[in-house]
């Protein structure tokens, strides 16, 4: 008669079982803490147990303390005023050299690899190198002392710089990665027949590449901001996490570990949740003003 | 006129590109001298060469069960996240049913969100549990990207596979157990390989989480590096770069395996094809 009575009547697919193991895992340990984080950061009592819940009432004081505290509320901004630049240097950059690099030669895999590299030395090792080379004593330093380009003492680390810097370094060779894989995507024989319609090779990138480009840009400054807005380690190591580089994550974390306040933790981490939805539904949309469909694409 | 422009914009791009690579270089450079250094105080080169800080390192630190502590979450993490990967995959892959795009934006937000926005309840929670600070708790929470990545890898992989494979094992009375382990698993070894390459190197540089999650007894490489450099000041430099020497060379020789296996562009490019990620 109708679609769900036929299914109701077909043996079942003992295939589907074969993703209860994975969705019954996320449920408990992503979406139950999240909703849990929800709940806890809205409880008056602030003890955020399952019998806390039951009885007390919900405030919103802890979201409330958050917008009105002076520590607080500006790490939002602290926060973006590092990621936003940082994803926008990396990738600004990346699809330039991205682009150079999309016709197959002998270097484009000795190039990825020595930009790989940089990705698996993680924020830490990144913030260690950085204090122990750009530091005052560095050997950047003594390079531009020795050369007279610049005789000051130069201070990249310990500050708003610092943090830019470990950003660039550890997000640069990601969007690099993933806006190549994008481009090679790209069928040639496209910017081909531009070429033989008179296009030159700016128009080609401008009126060819661009436009079917837009989508995977999208979708690679979303994941070069995620990993920018959630900044933790080299803020505090190479930045100065009592005053400029003190970013939401460190006051999500001091929440949590050093006032053992759950409530305001779980407040911050929904409030940063929301910050980032907001850029990348912004981004996603600013998306669809661009052409969609296929790519003719054909790499294996 | 035009050709001058083209020269110069080459120029500035592998300008840029040198500036980037030299940088990071001399950055490592430095770490390495410094953890060969006798003693090194703002001259060109120190002024004599040990191996000690390497000693020092391995006994401050307490290195020997921290690495021991590393390779048990990573192969734990591994292991786990294609036991229930893969078979996930294959459903997303093969068959079509109601709520398989709910499922997918599932798959896909431990991606998109910030580590710490779900680490901060997660944490909370497991403390409830009385996980937190445990092996089993670091475990856990380093599965919640390592296991939707596997299936965003393997799903393509699978789609990949013919099916007229699967058919021909079921019409020879294989079950789903026997046709996955027999046929599929088999055809699905390099992908296997790859995503699980992947996962280890994530794994070993995937701080946050760790680090929300670990107690004193739980910590990875990453975890301790960490607290080494946040107590810098009480140990020497150099005993610190020494650890960060050696948290490099582990990643570094996982990584050279990934990447005889794992070409990374095409790798990230696999996934994109994905549907319905959109």
């Amino acid at each position: 008669m109708n679609a769900t009575a036929a299914l109701a009547r077909a043996p079942f697919d003992r295939a589907l079982l074969l993703i209860v193991p994975a969705s019954a895992f996320m449920l408990l340990l992503f979406v139950y803490p999240f909703f849990y984080g929800l709940t806890c950061s809205f409880d008056a009592t602030h003890n955020c147990t399952l019998s806390s819940f039951a009885t007390a009432s919900f405030t919103a004081a802890s979201y409330k303390y958050f917008f009105t505290t002076d520590n607080q509320w500006p790490t939002i901004w602290t926060t973006l005023r590092l990621a936003l630049p940082a994803t926008l240097i990396n990738v600004g950059f990346a699809l330039p050299i991205a682009y150079k690099m999309r016709v197959r030669t002998r270097y484009q895999r000795w190039v990825t690899a020595i930009l790989v590299v940089p990705i698996t030395l993680g924020t830490v090792l990144i913030a260690e190198g950085a204090l122990t080379y750009f530091g005052p004593k560095g050997w950047l330093s003594q390079t531009l002392q020795l050369l007279h380009i610049y005789e000051g003492p130069i201070r990249l680390t310990h500050n708003y710089w610092g943090v830019l810097i470990s950003l660039v370094i550890s997000g640069f060779p990601f969007a690099f990665l993933l806006i190549l894989s994008y481009v090679t995507g790209i069928d040639p024989v496209l910017a081909r027949a531009a070429a033989t319609l008179g296009a030159d090779p700016a128009a080609q990138f401008r009126h060819i590449y661009l436009p079917l480009l837009a989508p995977g840009l999208a979708m690679c400054f979303c994941l070069a901001f995620v990993q920018a807005f959630s900044v933790f380690p080299s803020a505090v190591l190479l930045g100065s996490p009592a005053g400029p580089t003190r970013v939401i994550s460190i006051a999500a974390y001091e929440a949590a570990f050093e006032q053992y306040d759950y409530s305001l933790a779980s407040a911050i981490a929904m409030i940063m949740g929301l910050v980032q939805l907001i850029i990348v539904v912004a981004v996603l949309g600013m998306r669809n003003l661009f052409y969609r469909g296929p790519v003719v694409g054909g790499k294996g | 006129m035009k050709g001058w422009f083209d020269r110069a914009w080459r120029g500035l791009l592998l300008g840029v590109m040198t500036l980037f690579v030299v940088n990071v270089a001399l950055m490592i450079a430095a770490v390495a001298t410094s953890s060969f250094a006798r003693r090194w105080l703002g001259t060109w080169l120190p002024e004599g060469w040990t191996t000690s800080w390497y000693v020092a390192a391995w006994n401050e630190f307490q290195l020997g069960s921290v690495l021991w502590v590393t390779v048990e979450v990573v192969f734990a993490v591994v292991f786990l996240s294609l036991l229930i990967g893969v078979p996930a995959a294959y459903t997303l892959a093969r068959r079509n049913f109601p709520g398989k795009r709910f499922l997918i934006l599932l798959f896909l937000l431990p991606l998109m969100v910030p580590p710490i926005t779900y680490g901060i309840p997660l944490a909370t929670v497991l403390y409830k549990w009385q996980l937190a600070g445990t092996i089993y708790g670091v475990i856990l929470a380093n599965l919640i990207p390592a296991a939707p990545f596997v299936i965003l890898v393997m799903t393509p992989f699978i789609e990949q596979i013919d099916q007229n494979l699967e058919s021909a094992a079921r019409v020879f009375g294989a079950g789903t157990a026997r046709m996955f382990w027999h046929v599929l698993v088999p055809l699905l070894a390099p992908g296997i390989l790859a995503a699980s390459l992947l996962i280890l190197v994530r794994t070993i540089a995937l701080f946050e989480l760790t680090f929300l999650t670990a107690g004193p007894d739980s910590q990875t490489l990453v975890v301790a590096l960490y607290y080494a450099v946040f107590a810098a000041g009480v140990r020497a430099p150099q005993s610190i770069d020494a650890m960060a020497m050696i948290y490099m060379l582990v990643t570094l020789v996982w990584l050279l395996i990934a990447l005889r296996f794992v070409n990374p562009t095409q790798l990230v490019s696999r996934v994109k094809e994905q549907p319905l990620t959109a």
